[in-house]
């Protein structure tokens, strides 16, 4: 398990240093010079300069590279003050440090990430399960049908139809919003329930479906078959051995599903007016901010990667067979 | 069957299957997997039963576990074991049964364990459920069971999983599972077909042991010839869904009635013969079971089956020499009770056949 660790941590070291390299010489390339855009409106040459001297954008780009990088591990000294490590620099934009942000935004994705996984996997699991179990009975058949039209709908279509019934039209719930939930879980609940809903139905078809198909397929296996001809009930043959071989492929699609979510659901958080990760990473790129687009981008993917690490540490718990020290696999 | 069935006055066998039939419903029609199958087994006997692919063995091995999903196959006719009907019987009464008085030892040990609980959990399963032994109890039965059917070091191995046995270990596991309750009837379906040849033979003493061990009668599938040779006591050739030929072992392999059943003796290769000679194959394939969705009444009239006539008339090679011309394509011959062919030849028409017909060669290079 250590090894393993320890090997995967270097691996997604190494893809990190890859995304942040690619990202930062992309950035180079954007014919645009942000120090205009920090500069503002009538800006002079003379200030146009200064700023470029401030933020060292005058220097090689690949040493600007290695002085952000470096920055990250030991920290950095600005002519505006220290700033410790991890230190990803101050926006372009707003001068706050481009850390703080990401710790200011990351819990509303968290929360909208969390709550809304939540509710896809019980919704979408417990539905495929259901499907799988009747399979070929008018249940299964109205599982089947709704869940693939649910998966052809849209966040950004189906999110204000939602919001003009349920606030805007009956009232019954309030404006999505993002209150912390050490403050005022009730709030946090309230405002963040419609985004869970309306991000769930996306999810929740794929899982319907899936966890469908993959049960189907395991309650035809051999050893299925086995078990019932050991007289075990159909209540312990469907959980203890159909079950237990559908979550490989559930839990591989989960691991990805929450990675990218936890980087930020754009359009989610777009529909609703909720300011976390995606929306950033997006305000970043329009503000042509490079340490907020570096920060948000490498703070995405490490997210990415820890999921994926997790999600093969999970394989081992649920299948006997994989072996995580086993070496080959990165 | 070591008393011919049906014979008056013998009481009821232990296991008493008559006029089983199975079909699946298929998109494109009705498929009569087993067609009226009758047979009986006493305990501490092996009836071995043969036939091709798709003759309806395994089929009717999972018939008499009560197996068949319910949506998708119809299963009629009796299976009476030990005076409990089991066709039709509700899902509790057979989950009570299976595992418990009925176990079967599946073809591929490969796939028939799961591979996501240890050795021990899955023989120790059906005896917690079937007996009301703690888990503890399961454990050292496990154990017991394991070391039963010949894994060293019994004690540290029940909590290995089924990757970390060989072929031949986990059908041993197959088999500790399926024994472990005592079972009255064990269902063995290919147990050796995926196994290389020399732990075939240990899997056949193994499962001719413990049959003296524990009593049990045994059905025992199979396509090989010389698997029923070496452990069975009476013999059913299936063909087409059917029992074409019954009786004892020996019998039935020294002197075949019915000419799939000669058919099949002539295929499989003996020690003594010319390494050079070549084997002879049955021409053609066995017939389609497949009645198609349209009910235009062209069916046979004996039962709504797929075939009129004998169904292995397009392969058989004697078929000129019985009497009264189109019997083979008109009349479904029957299977007598006891020893005996589902075949429209006389006894003395196929003596002289056979001996005539000294086996149909094909011609060398």
């Amino acid at each position: 398990m250590l090894r393993f660790l320890v090997r995967r941590t270097l691996g997604a070291a190494a893809v990190l240093l890859l995304i942040s390299a690619f990202t930062f010489f992309l950035f180079f390339s954007i014919p645009q010079d942000p120090a205009l855009l920090a500069c503002g409106k009538n800006c002079t040459a003379d200030a146009v300069a200064l700023i470029h001297r401030n933020l060292g954008l005058d220097d090689p780009v690949p040493l600007q590279y290695a002085a952000f990088m470096t920055g990250i591990v030991t920290g950095r000294e600005f002519a505006a003050g220290p700033c410790p490590a991890p230190c990803f620099g101050y926006s372009f934009a707003n001068d706050r440090p481009v850390f703080e942000t990401l710790a200011d935004r990351f819990p509303t994705t968290a929360s909208l990430t969390v709550g809304g996984a939540v509710v896809f996997l019980a919704v979408g699991l417990g539905a495929g399960m259901i499907a799988a179990a009747r399979r070929g009975t008018a249940t299964d058949k109205v599982v089947s049908s709704v869940s693939l039209v649910l998966s052809s709908m849209q966040i950004y279509f189906l999110g204000p139809v939602v919001l003009g019934v349920l606030v805007y039209g009956t009232g019954l719930l309030p404006s999505p919003s993002y209150v912390p939930l050490t403050e005022d879980p009730a709030g946090w609940f309230t405002g963040l329930l419609i985004p869970w809903c309306v991000m769930a139905v996306i999810f929740t078809a794929n899982y319907t479906r899936m966890a469908r198909s993959t049960l189907i397929e395991q309650l035809q296996e051999d050893h299925v078959r086995t078990a019932r001809a050991k007289g075990m009930p159909g209540r312990t043959v469907f959980f203890r051995y159909a079950w237990r071989g559908s979550l490989i492929p559930i839990v591989t699609i989960f691991g990805m599903d929450l990675g990218s979510l936890f980087g930020g659901a754009m359009i989610t958080e777009f529909t609703f007016g909720l300011a976390g990760l995606g929306r950033l990473a997006v305000d970043s790129v329009i503000d042509i901010d490079l340490p907020m687009i570096m920060g948000v981008m490498l703070f995405s993917s490490a997210l990415i990667l820890l999921c994926n690490i997790v999600v093969d540490a999970a394989y081992a718990l649920i299948d006997p067979r994989v072996r995580l020290d086993a070496g080959s696999s990165a | 069957m070591n008393a011919p069935a049906g014979a008056a006055g013998t009481p009821e066998p232990f296991l008493s299957v008559r006029d089983l039939r199975v079909r699946f419903s298929t998109e494109d029609g009705t498929v009569h997997a087993v067609d009226g199958l009758s047979f009986g087994l006493e305990r501490g006997r092996t009836l071995g039963v043969v036939g091709e692919s798709g003759s309806g063995k395994s089929v009717t091995a999972l018939a008499l576990m009560g197996l068949h999903d319910r949506r998708t196959a119809s299963v009629t006719g009796e299976v009476l074991l030990d005076g409990h009907e089991l066709t039709g019987a509700p899902e509790k009464k057979l989950e009570r049964l299976r595992g418990n008085r009925v176990a079967m030892v599946f073809q591929d040990p490969l796939t028939a364990l799961s591979p996501y609980h240890t050795v021990g959990r899955q023989i120790a399963e059906p005896f917690v459920r079937h007996t009301g032994a703690s888990r503890r109890q399961g454990r050292l039965r496990a154990v017991e069971m394991l070391g039963r059917v010949g894994i060293p070091q019994p004690a540290r191995r029940v909590d290995d999983y089924p990757h970390q046995f060989s072929g031949g270990m986990r059908q041993r596991v197959v088999i500790a599972m399926a024994l472990v309750c005592n079972p009255s009837l064990l269902i063995a379906d290919e147990p050796t077909t995926a196994l290389d040849v020399t732990v075939q033979a240990q899997i056949l003493d193994l499962l001719g042991d413990l049959r003296q061990e524990f009593g049990s009668a045994v059905v025992l599938i199979t396509h090989d010839l010389g698997v029923v040779a070496g452990t069975a006591d009476d013999v059913l050739v299936m063909y087409a869904g059917r029992a074409v030929e019954r009786g004892p072992v020996r019998e039935v392999l020294r002197d075949p009635q019915h000419p799939y059943t000669r058919g099949l003796l002539d295929s499989v290769p003996r020690l003594s013969s010319d390494p050079e000679e070549p084997l002879v194959p049955i021409p053609g394939a066995p017939p389609s079971l497949l009645v198609p969705h349209p009910a235009d009444g062209s069916r046979a009239p004996d039962g709504g089956g797929p075939l009129r006539g004998c169904p292995f008339l397009p392969r058989c090679a004697f078929s000129g020499r019985v009497e009264g011309g189109d019997r083979c394509r008109t009349e479904r011959p029957v299977l007598p009770a006891g020893r005996g062919a589902a075949c429209h030849l006389t006894e003395r028409q196929r003596r002289t056949a056979f001996a005539e017909e000294a086996r149909p060669r094909p011609g060398r290079p």
